[in-house]
């Protein structure tokens, strides 16, 4: 099915995402004025929405991961079951993804 | 095995002249494994992630960096960022290795990557170990 390469899109978009990652450690490691930026940008809209993008390809990637290894371990191949785990990976991803959001918006007011 | 002998008077088995020309003789197996085991960390690794995270939402960088820098949260941060790093690292070998054909561009690409990843890891590292020092 085509929802194969969606892992790697997502994976592809992971590795670029980690860029966001190591600048977010070096911000907090070098102090107040090279935080202000990262926040700045991460607290803009376009960088919300990149984390959002990151968040989904975060938890689709690791969900359809799981498939992975269902079928690493010999499990899943029939018709059914195929389809069972690529529909579970698919909307288990984006409910995931918007109810970590509502969390960060209840606990952390979104910033 | 029986018609082997016939033809061939070297007394090297079979075993011993096909060993290493499969996928055991290169980094594909070892990279396999490992892809799974830097996956199986990540997914135990998640919920703790997620938690620190949470915890790090809407904090000033001296907030953030007192709670970075407690020796459990770097623990984690450093196990998913060496986790990541290296089965991102793995990810993009196959990609490339898939979609990529020009032994040259190949060769730049696998560069490249290693690179990224390596850089991505260290910068990461190196900040934890900083805020981890309390300096």
């Amino acid at each position: 099915m085509a929802m194969s390469i969606v892992h790697r899109v997502t994976g592809l978009a992971l590795y670029f995402g980690t860029i966001l990652l190591a600048w977010w450690l070096m911000a907090v490691a070098s102090g107040p004025g090279a935080y202000a930026i990262f926040s700045g940008f991460i607290g803009s809209w376009i960088g919300r929405l990149i984390v959002f993008g990151y968040t989904w390809a975060l938890m689709h990637h690791l969900l359809s991961g799981i498939r992975h290894f269902v079928w690493d371990l010999g499990y899943g191949f029939g018709p059914s079951e195929r389809e069972g785990l690529t529909w579970a990976a698919l909307i288990g991803g984006v409910v995931l993804t918007v109810l970590l959001w509502v969390l960060a918006y209840a606990f952390g007011g979104g910033r | 095995m029986s018609e082997g002998t016939s033809s061939n008077s070297s007394i090297r088995t079979a075993l011993k002249r096909v060993r290493g020309l499969g996928a055991s003789g290169s980094h594909a197996t070892s990279d396999f494994w490992w892809q799974r085991v830097t996956a199986v960390g990540m997914l135990l690794l998640t919920v703790p992630v997620i938690i620190i995270v949470m915890m790090l939402l809407g904090r000033n960088q001296a907030g953030a960096g007192q709670i970075l820098g407690t020796p459990v949260v770097a623990l984690i941060m450093l196990l998913f960022v060496v986790a990541s790093s290296w089965h991102m690292k793995i990810g993009m070998q196959v990609v490339i290795e898939d979609y990529i054909h020009g032994e040259k561009v190949k060769l730049v690409a696998i560069l490249a990557n290693n690179f990224f990843a390596i850089a991505v890891a260290l910068a990461s590292a190196y900040a934890i170990f900083k805020l981890s020092s309390g300096v």
